[in-house]
């Protein structure tokens, strides 16, 4: 990384603890991707992203900010990005995907809350993130039971607002559901001080439908085989969306994917075309977790599909643009985000029929269903998910991590096995 | 045709060399500090045994916690096809094997020809391992291979720490409170098999049920899984060698 120590400075970041993780990320970085071979050459964009990660996106972020603009760190794919840039602010994904930065957390949360939240709270109390501390507001979601009183604890360091997502799906839900975007926009509008118009909304709409259209056509690219890119590239690709701005990222993106584009139709791939084609469901994978997508592919097994919010959960279902008051353009962007299914919803059959139709789409061998630790929503309904896997005939094994590397070993030799049952 | 196999486990390394498909020697020595150390050992021991050399040996095939270490291994294979294979030629009726080591328990179920249809493992966690018995077998003060001859099933101590760290304290406690060593570890075993039957039942249980592993020994635990999962466990000869045996079997392929 370049020398932005005066920006992490000014940031009132603690600069002896982050020069730690300075040093260790090019490794772990070097060590699970260029160690890849045959990767795709418009990886190098994503690889500078994440080489200069803390420097060149809070750079801009900052800069947006000396020209009066806003910015809200977001942690869930719930939370309707469109709103945010309609207003004029930026939204950045604020989800810590380290062990890192667990110990912090752990400072003021118990020992057994999920490292999702552990990572993102202990992020922002050490100053050990620029994102973290670069956010004019956080906007929060009640997805589970740990970010809602995680919330009230940063709300003391940071102002969070927070939306108040249903867990059914029933007509009064979704309405609810649509209230709760129109007092977000009005949150917005207050902290940025810029209404939003039909004409923005619009645009906003259709920028995160292109993104989404641009990681729509990525992964239907991995549905051949071979496959012409890797899972960890495509994890790395989610991971970024998250947070780069989205016109640049939509942009080389689809000059990535023209690049895969010319790779299928030559048959080539990252892979040979006789590796078991393996499918991820559970909990997401914050960036730098990539744990276990490097166990699966060094065990000579393509991942070929995320059914997770950093999956298919963050960009299946664009919105409709076809709105022309906000009313509708906010019944659209209500209708779409409350289609992504996610265990904190009772009942949430939605996910196991995803499952069961992306692994027919994506010509899957096996799946490894996964959650962080102390995920009580994703490890319940791991029973409903195995259960429905084994009446299709689909193998599947369950597996419970957090972001330390303790368990690798023996994350390993379940996973090994698990390939080794799927060679017969 | 001489295949070897060698189960590194966290404890103890198993070797099994087969000699033209009817010949077996078999080597068990403690793990220690060093893999692969205890493979070139067993490797060394089991030629000498069969009267061969080096060069007679067509593969050697390494499973166990410490296959990766192993660098005369021309493959490794993990413990859960191993055990199956293992199992499934000394008891083709099996299809489910419960297996306790040193450092992990696994349930694998398999089906009419050895092959493994589906497995659970123990999480990051000593509870239902034999690492969760030599811990409190310390704490008692005694050798985890005194603990099957001394537990007394009539006065049983119920343990409720699932926690290899808190059931060391519970037992401190137990004791300084004047209860029977004797009944704390009939406890102690049946923790294990309440854990590890759990396990079981949640991936689904078929008999017949063998058990494996360097645990399988003991016959307190035993005792213990047969009755937390009401019906009769097998217990192969040699229970501590099927993943070795397994590992030389596919060495002979």
């Amino acid at each position: 990384m370049a020398d932005y120590r005066q920006m992490w400075s000014d940031l009132g970041m603690d600069l002896e603890k982050h020069d730690i993780l300075c040093e260790v990320l090019p490794d772990a970085f070097g060590g699970v991707y260029l160690s890849q071979e045959n990767r795709p050459e418009g990886m190098d964009y994503f690889n500078f992203v994440v080489a200069e990660i803390h420097g060149v996106r809070p750079a801009e972020l900052i800069e947006h900010q000396q020209n009066g603009g806003k910015v809200f760190g977001t942690f869930c794919v719930y939370v309707p990005d469109e709103i945010i840039f309609a207003a004029g602010g930026i939204a950045t994904g604020l989800c810590g995907g380290s062990q890192f930065w667990v110990p912090g957390g752990e400072k003021v949360l118990p020992a057994n809350t999920c490292p999702l939240i552990k990572a993102s709270v202990g992020a922002r109390l050490d100053g050990t993130c620029p994102f973290f501390k670069i956010a004019d507001m956080y906007i929060g979601e009640t997805t589970c039971d740990g970010k809602k009183k995680a919330w009230e604890i940063l709300n003391q360091d940071v102002p969070v607002y927070v939306m108040d997502l249903p867990q059914m799906k029933r007509e009064k839900d979704l309405q609810a559901w649509e209230g709760e975007i129109k007092s977000l926009m009005q949150k917005v509008e207050e902290v940025t001080g810029n209404k939003i118009t039909i004409e923005a909304l619009a645009e906003n709409i259709k920028l995160i439908n292109e993104k989404r259209n641009a990681l729509a056509r990525l992964y239907a690219f991995r549905k051949n085989s071979p496959v012409p890119i890797s899972g960890k590239d495509a994890l790395l690709i989610t991971q970024i969306a998250f947070y780069d701005d989205p016109g640049r990222f939509t942009d080389q993106l689809n000059s990535l994917c023209d690049e895969l584009d010319k790779r299928v139709s030559a048959g080539e791939g990252v892979f040979p075309a006789d590796v078991p084609r393996i499918m991820i469901t559970g909990t997401p994978m914050a960036i730098p977790n990539w744990k276990l997508h490097h166990v699966v592919e060094t065990l000579g097994a393509a991942v070929v599909v995320e059914e997770l919010c950093t999956g298919v959960r963050y960009f299946e279902n664009p919105v409709n643009q076809s709105g022309s008051s906000l009313d509708e353009q906010v019944q659209a962007l209500a209708e779409r985000y409350m289609k992504t299914n996610c265990a904190c919803f009772t009942p949430n059959q939605g996910r196991v029929e995803d499952i069961l139709r992306l692994a027919e789409e994506y010509g899957v061998d096996g799946i490894i269903d996964c959650n962080l630790q102390f995920c009580g929503l994703y490890s319940t309904e791991s029973y409903l998910v195995q259960q429905a896997l084994k009446k299709a005939g689909i193998p599947v094994i369950h597996i419970e991590t957090d972001y330390s590397e303790q368990d690798f070993e023996q994350i390993r030799t379940r996973v090994e096995a698990f390939l080794e049952m799927l060679e017969k | 045709m001489v295949g070897i196999g060698l189960d590194i486990g966290s404890t103890a390394s198993k070797g099994v060399l087969i000699h033209d498909n009817n010949q077996h020697y078999r080597e068990i020595l403690p793990t220690g500090w060093s893999p692969r150390e205890a493979a070139g050992q067993l490797i060394e021991k089991l030629i000498y045994h069969a009267g061969l050399e080096r060069s007679d040996i067509s593969r050697i095939y390494a499973t166990g916690y410490g296959r990766i270490a192993i660098s005369d291994a021309d493959k490794t294979i993990t413990e859960i096809k191993c055990h199956a294979r293992g199992v499934s030629i000394l008891h083709p009726e099996v299809r489910t094997i419960i297996d306790i080591g040193g450092q992990d328990s696994k349930v694998i179920k398999v089906n009419e020809t050895g092959q493994v249809i589906d497995f659970a493992m123990n999480d990051k966690c000593a509870a239902g391992t034999g690492r969760f018995l030599q811990v409190t077998a310390t704490a008692l003060g005694m050798d985890v291979s005194e603990l099957a001859q001394a537990e007394d099933r009539s006065q049983m101590i119920s343990i409720n720490s699932m926690c290899t760290v808190f059931a060391e304290s519970e037992i401190i406690g137990l004791i300084a409170s004047g209860v029977s060593r004797n009944g704390v570890i009939a406890g102690l075993h049946q923790s294990v098999g309440k854990r590890v039957s759990a396990m079981a039942r949640r991936l689904g249980i078929q008999e017949k049920i063998a058990f494996t592993g360097g645990v399988a020994i003991n016959n307190g635990v035993r005792r213990a899984l047969s009755e937390e999962l009401s019906c009769e466990i097998i217990i192969p000869d040699l229970c501590q060698f099927t993943g070795a045996l397994g590992a030389a079997l596919l060495a002979c392929e």
